[in-house]
This record gives C-alpha cells, sequence and structure tokens, in this order.
C-alpha cells in the first residue's frame, strides 16, 4: 500500500520512517528553540539581565554547552533507591511527552498517524506522565520527591478534568475528535455567515480557550501551579535526585511537553496549520506553510505561558485544588451545555 | 545529637497519642521532615525539624546553631576598632546598622559625644543600610513564594544603594566606618545629589514591587492570615522591629528610645498593621523602605557642617563600666551590652540580635500549617543566619 507523501510515491515503511524522524527532529528543534528563547533570553529581559551572551553569537549555543555539561554528570542514586523503577521514570515521562506529537497535524499530510479519535489520544497520553513522576517520587526515597509526586498526582488529576471538558465544546462545535477534522472545520467554518477567517475557536470558544491553557499552565506544572517542584520549599520535588543525563531527559520533557500542548491548543483554537478556506491556497504550498504556521502559533503560546511562568507566584496547593474544581470545571461544563445549545439551535 | 533524638522521640510519641485520640478508627503515621540547613527556603544554614501528618505541620522545631562564629567571645581578644569589622558580619545585609549600637555603647562609656555631623551622616548610613537590607526582603519573598522576578530587580535596585555606600565607606558589604568618636571620613563631593536619585530609585522599586507582588491576588491569597501573630504573643516571645509593629504593637526604637542618632530632628511616621499576618509584614517592611527614602533625603537636605569626628585618644582605653545600647536595626532590635575593666579589649559584650527571637516564635507559629505556609512564613519572619547565630 502506498500513500502519496509530499507528492511523492513511497512504501509504508518508508514514510513512517521518514514521519517519524521529521517528527523527531521537528520536536527536539521547536523544543530547544523555546528554551532558548524563552527560558534564556525572553525571562532574562523580563528581569532586566542579558541572559547567556558567551556561547555562540548572542548565547545562541548556550543550550548544546548545557546539554554537554548534563551528558556529562555522574549519574547518581540514593542508597534506598529503587533502581530499576528510578531508571524507568523518566523515561516515561518522555515517552508520554513524543506520543502526545504522534497524532498533532502540520500539514495536509504532516503527520504520524491520523488517528480518528486524535484529541482524546493525546489527553490520554499527556496524562501518562502521572505515572512517571509518582514513580519518580516513590523511587526516590527522598521526602521531598515523594511529597511533591503526590502534589503532583492530586495536581495533575484536578487538572485533566478541566482540560477534557475544555477540549468537548470544541469537540462540540467541529463535530469530530479528529484533529484533521477539527481544524478543517475552523478553515472552512464561519462566524454567523461570515467566512473570511474562517471560524478559529478561539473567538467563538473563548472560555474553553481560557480554561484549555489555565489548566495546560497546571499540567505543565509551570508558575503559578509548580507545587509539585516548588523550588523554595520541596527544592525540586520529584526531580530532587536526578542528575545528569536522566534530569536532562525530565527538562527536555518538560519543555517538550509545553511545545506539545501548545500544538495541540493552536490545533484546538487558533485554526492549526491551516489558514482559512476562503483565501483559497492550494494544497501544495500549504504542505509548506502548514508545518511553519503551526510552529509559529505554538511557540507564540509557549511564549503566554512562560509570560505567566515568570510573572506570579504560586497557589498553594489546596487553592490550585479550589481553583481547578470549585471554578474551572463548572465554567467548562457551562461552556458545553452552552456550545450544545448554540449548536442545536443555529 | 542523642539529645536531639531523644526529644524529636517524645514529641512525636506526644504527637501520635494526640493523633490516635482524635481519630480512632484511622491508623496514620506522620513523617518527620529535616527543612534545612541545606535547604533554599532557609537562606542560611537553619534547619527547621517538622513533624508532619500528611502536608500538616503536628510540631516544628527551629534548630539554630550550624553557623555559630562566636562572635561574643571573639570580642574579647580584639580591640575595640577590631570590633567593628567582626560585628559587621552579624546581620551581613545591613551591616552598618551592627556597628552602631556597639560603638555608641562603647562611645557612652568612655563619655564621647561625636559631632553633629557624624550623628546625622551615621544617621544616613543606618536608613541606607535598612534599605539595603529590607529591598532584599521585599524580592526574597516573592521568590518564596515562586514569583522569580521581583528578586531580580531587587538586586538592581539594592545595587544603586550598595554603590553609594561604596563610595564613601569603600565596602559594599561591609563598611566598617564607624568609629569611637565619629566616623572614619566625611562624605565624597556630589555624593548628596547622586544620593537624591538613588532614593529616587528606590521609591520606583517600591512602586514596582506594589504592583508585581503586592497587587497580586495569587500573592494576597497566599499571605493573608497565613502565620498570625497577635499582639500579645508577638510581646511574650520578644518580637521586635517590622515583625511586631505588623502584629499591630507601637513601638521603635527610633522614636520611643532614641541613642545617639538624630531620628528627633526629623519628620517620620512608624507604620504599623493591625492584622499580624505575613502580608502585614510585608505590607510594613515596605512602608519601611519608603519612610527610610524620605527620611535620608530630609536628613542630606538638613546636614549640618562641622568635623565628623570627636577629640579621641590615639589609642582606646574604655574606662571600666557596663553599657546597654539598642537600637532599631531592620530585622528589630539590636543591642549591645558592653562590660570594660578598663583594657584595650572589652571584658565581655552580650549580643542582643533581634532574628534570634524572631525566629524563636516558630514553634508556636508553625503548628497546623500546611508545608507551603512554613516557606511564606519564615520568609514573612525575615531572619538572617547571622543575626541568629552570631
Amino acid at each position: 500500500m502506498t500513500h502519496a507523501f509530499l507528492g511523492v510515491e513511497l512504501a509504508y515503511w518508508q514514510q513512517t520512517t521518514i514521519r517519524v524522524l521529521a517528527g523527531l527532529v521537528a520536536v527536539l528543534l521547536l523544543t530547544g528553540g523555546v528554551v532558548y528563547l524563552y527560558l534564556f533570553k525572553f525571562v532574562s529581559f523580563m528581569q532586566s539581565r542579558l541572559g547567556p551572551m558567551e556561547a555562540g553569537p548572542y548565547g545562541s549555543l548556550q543550550l548544546l554547552a548545557e546539554v554537554g555539561k548534563w551528558l556529562q554528570k555522574e549519574d547518581i542514586h540514593t542508597k534506598d533507591s529503587d533502581r530499576l523503577v528510578f531508571g524507568l521514570a523518566p523515561a516515561i515521562v518522555l515517552t508520554s511527552t513524543f506520543l502526545m506529537f504522534v497524532v498533532i497535524p502540520a500539514g495536509p499530510n504532516a503527520v504520524i498517524a491520523d488517528l480518528g479519535t486524535g484529541i482524546y489520544y493525546v489527553l490520554a497520553m499527556s496524562s501518562l506522565s502521572v505515572l512517571g513522576i509518582l514513580m519518580a517520587g516513590w523511587a526516590s526515597a527522598n521526602k521531598y520527591a515523594l511529597m511533591g509526586a503526590l502534589r503532583a498526582g492530586g495536581q495533575l488529576i484536578a487538572y485533566e478534568l478541566p482540560l477534557v471538558l475544555a477540549v468537548l465544546g470544541v469537540v462540540i462545535s467541529a463535530g469530530s475528535l479528529n484533529l484533521q477534522d477539527i481544524v478543517a472545520a475552523q478553515s472552512t467554518g464561519e462566524i454567523f455567515g461570515w467566512s473570511g477567517i474562517g471560524n478559529p475557536y478561539v473567538l467563538t470558544q473563548l472560555v474553553a480557550f481560557l480554561v484549555f491553557m489555565t489548566a495546560v499552565q497546571a499540567e505543565l506544572t509551570q508558575t503559578p501551579f509548580d507545587m509539585p517542584i516548588a523550588e523554595s520549599e520541596l527544592v525540586a520535588g520529584y526531580q530532587v535526585e536526578y542528575t545528569g543525563i536522566r534530569f536532562l531527559v525530565y527538562f527536555i520533557s518538560e519543555f517538550a511537553t509545553a511545545v506539545g500542548f501548545a500544538a495541540v491548543a493552536s490545533t484546538l483554537f487558533l485554526g492549526g496549520w491551516a489558514l482559512p478556506a476562503s483565501w483559497d491556497i492550494s494544497d501544495g504550498a500549504m504542505h509548506v506553510i502548514g508545518p511553519i504556521m503551526i510552529s509559529v502559533k505554538a511557540v507564540f503560546l509557549v511564549g503566554v505561558v512562560f509570560w505567566v511562568r515568570f510573572s506570579f507566584p504560586r497557589f498553594r496547593e489546596d487553592q490550585l485544588q479550589r481553583l481547578a474544581w470549585k471554578f474551572l470545571i463548572p465554567v467548562a461544563l457551562a461552556n458545553i451545555v452552552l456550545t450544545a445549545v448554540f449548536k442545536v439551535v443555529f | 545529637m542523642t539529645a536531639i533524638t531523644d526529644r524529636q522521640k517524645l514529641q512525636y510519641i506526644a504527637a501520635r497519642a494526640a493523633d490516635a485520640r482524635v481519630n480512632v478508627e484511622l491508623e496514620t503515621e506522620g513523617m518527620t521532615l529535616n527543612i534545612g540547613p541545606q535547604h533554599p527556603a532557609t537562606h542560611g544554614t537553619l534547619r527547621i525539624v517538622a513533624r508532619l501528618d500528611g502536608e500538616q505541620v503536628v510540631a516544628a522545631e527551629p534548630m539554630a546553631g550550624y553557623m555559630h562564629r562566636g562572635y561574643e567571645k571573639l570580642t574579647e581578644v580584639r580591640t575595640y576598632a577590631q570590633i567593628t569589622t567582626l560585628i559587621n558580619r552579624i546581620d551581613w545585609l545591613g551591616s552598618f546598622a551592627n556597628e552602631v549600637p556597639f560603638i555608641l555603647a562603647a562611645e557612652r562609656l568612655m563619655g564621647v559625644e561625636p559631632p553633629p555631623r557624624a550623628t546625622w551622616i551615621r544617621t544616613i548610613f543606618f536608613e541606607m543600610s535598612r534599605i539595603a537590607n529590607l529591598i532584599l526582603f521585599l524580592g526574597d519573598m516573592g521568590v518564596q513564594l515562586g514569583a522569580i522576578t521581583p528578586v531580580f530587580f531587587a538586586f538592581r535596585d539594592r545595587e544603586f544603594v550598595l554603590d553609594q555606600i561604596e563610595r564613601v565607606t569603600g565596602g559594599r558589604f561591609h563598611p566598617n566606618f564607624d568609629r569611637i568618636g565619629g566616623l572614619k571620613d566625611d562624605l565624597p563631593k556630589g555624593w548628596i545629589e547622586d544620593n537624591k536619585r538613588t532614593m529616587e530609585r528606590v521609591r520606583d522599586f517600591c512602586d514596582e514591587i506594589e504592583d508585581l507582588l503586592m497587587g497580586s491576588e495569587i500573592f494576597q491569597q497566599r499571605t493573608r492570615g497565613i502565620g498570625v501573630i497577635p499582639p500579645d504573643v508577638a510581646m511574650q516571645y520578644g518580637l521586635s522591629g517590622p515583625n511586631a509593629r505588623a502584629s499591630g504593637i507601637d513601638w521603635d526604637l527610633r522614636r520611643d528610645n532614641c541613642i545617639g542618632l538624630a531620628y528627633p530632628d526629623l519628620d517620620w511616621k512608624v507604620w504599623t498593621h493591625p492584622d499580624g499576618d505575613s502580608f502585614a509584614r510585608f505590607w510594613v517592611r515596605l512602608q519601611e523602605v519608603r519612610e527610610a527614602t524620605h527620611m535620608i533625603d530630609q536628613l542630606c537636605d538638613g546636614l549640618p557642617s562641622g568635623p565628623v569626628m570627636a577629640k579621641v585618644p590615639r589609642i582606646i582605653k574604655v574606662p571600666a563600666g557596663e553599657a546597654w545600647v539598642s537600637t532599631e536595626n531592620p530585622l528589630g532590635e539590636m543591642g549591645y551590652y558592653v562590660v570594660s575593666q578598663g583594657d584595650l579589649t572589652p571584658f565581655r559584650v552580650k549580643i542582643r540580635s533581634a532574628s534570634f527571637n524572631n525566629v524563636s516564635i516558630t514553634p508556636w507559629l508553625l503548628r497546623g500549617v500546611y508545608v507551603p505556609d512554613i516557606i511564606t512564613i519564615l520568609a514573612s519572619l525575615y531572619f538572617i543566619l547571622g543575626d541568629i547565630d552570631r
């Protein structure tokens, strides 16, 4: 069975290999770019300093230097740690991150697997990371790590719900769980009969977008929801005993997940890779424009996440649970009901 | 070490018994968490042994002494001029303020009266060190609560104040500028004009912190009603300084018992807050930084002319006697009880530092709070480890 991929006829295994490799490279490049852009530079300018300036022009190779440093570090286990679980935990977290990207479309054809239940696959895969975090916390044999992991467990599960409920509004509007269909629905949609810019759901599903981004902030355990790794009290939470390459894996996973969620958010709410159908751009051009579009949108949304992260203090554990259960979930539910009513009436 | 573990064991058993009385059906096991001595929240080497039930603190005990440097004993083998170098390091963020009460005590024993210009400049630097110290608190409070941006602003703007101190004294942190009978030097040319600008910057910083941190909903949620100290408890534990004033105790040594400094000549206000919670402690310190900038402006405007050094003998021998002088330092009341037997060195110096008393309230204050609130409370009590252990 052959598929057309960028207009070239290839065998299935060839295509799959190309897609996986291209996806991996794209994700790592984007992640590195996000780390440099936001963690090194954006935050430095916010805090009236320059950030890294020495490694490469304008400090652009700083990330390579950091990765090189981490790779050289000794891999330390604590005496009482459960070696096997301790070693597996970062792998599980990283796996959950990369599995998220499988269904995110970056163009008419540029998707690793076009699943019918795409968006639920993404949410299910992203919640796998809780397992890795709990394993890390337990296996580290450290009280701070354990507390961090338990906090993370409670928090990630609590914020999974508003995340799913916010997505439901979009799913009802688009009438599909498939991410390509959701992109198409936004591209060809119209707002009260006007189809000039399609129907990006950030306009018609604004409440869902805000709930989604808040929940994403919590899922990423970024400030103001960073109780699990709160550096001033739990030192580094579940990551406290990790060194060298294992810590690097957590680090990559944290930022790759940020990119992943931002890509999902831009697919669901900002129109994804597509431009409005009424602009009438050929499919051939979209093969090139698509990946750029979604990267720009995702990087922008990661920027918002980091902007919030470096501006606010953090919530206490009970306060962030209260926010999830007493505010975000009711709001998301109301949004679903309203969306359904509108869908039926109009 | 065994004494500590025995005590912990007894505490643990008592707390277990209390738990069992409350909840007979569900057997739960507590956890003892060592916060420190190496922990980012203690910004030094304070150790807090907290017995937890889930995330709630059942009992907490501060263990000081990891940084004990024996200053009281060391003063006995140093001349008076050398001691100021030493006691600079007690509260290392507001160093000059440590020198003043000791020098005042020595001056009282010798019967030396410093010239008015020296007194005024002393007061300027006393308030400068208050600003340098409390600015860092304002940023640090943010970082303890998870907002890392304010602390960079704090370090940035503190540098302007430290620059001003360095221009006069030659030292950023440890000026060692106070002498018995006056000061080492006069102010350099143009310093006062620059100082006006610096004070303007500090006031801008205060506005910035008010917008960025104090006005934040999350900050208020995290601090309001957390770690409430009623006034009577504050007095029982001997709290002083902003911690006491945040509990509504209108007591400030600068106004109520001003010795040898220029405060009575200034127009200023003592800020108090009725709530006694972490937010109040933050608020009071913010107002004190503002008030200090206005005080320094007044001091610079009305600076009397004249010498900065009184006539004192070249080799200082303090006559036999005893003197106690305490001043309102950035962290609270700091005092020195100096006993002299007429030698080159004091016979005995007792240092009363504010942080030691301020931290002693933690067992009372931390009972029943959640782990994240431990950090809020410790940050808002604001201690300097050198000031606890000396």
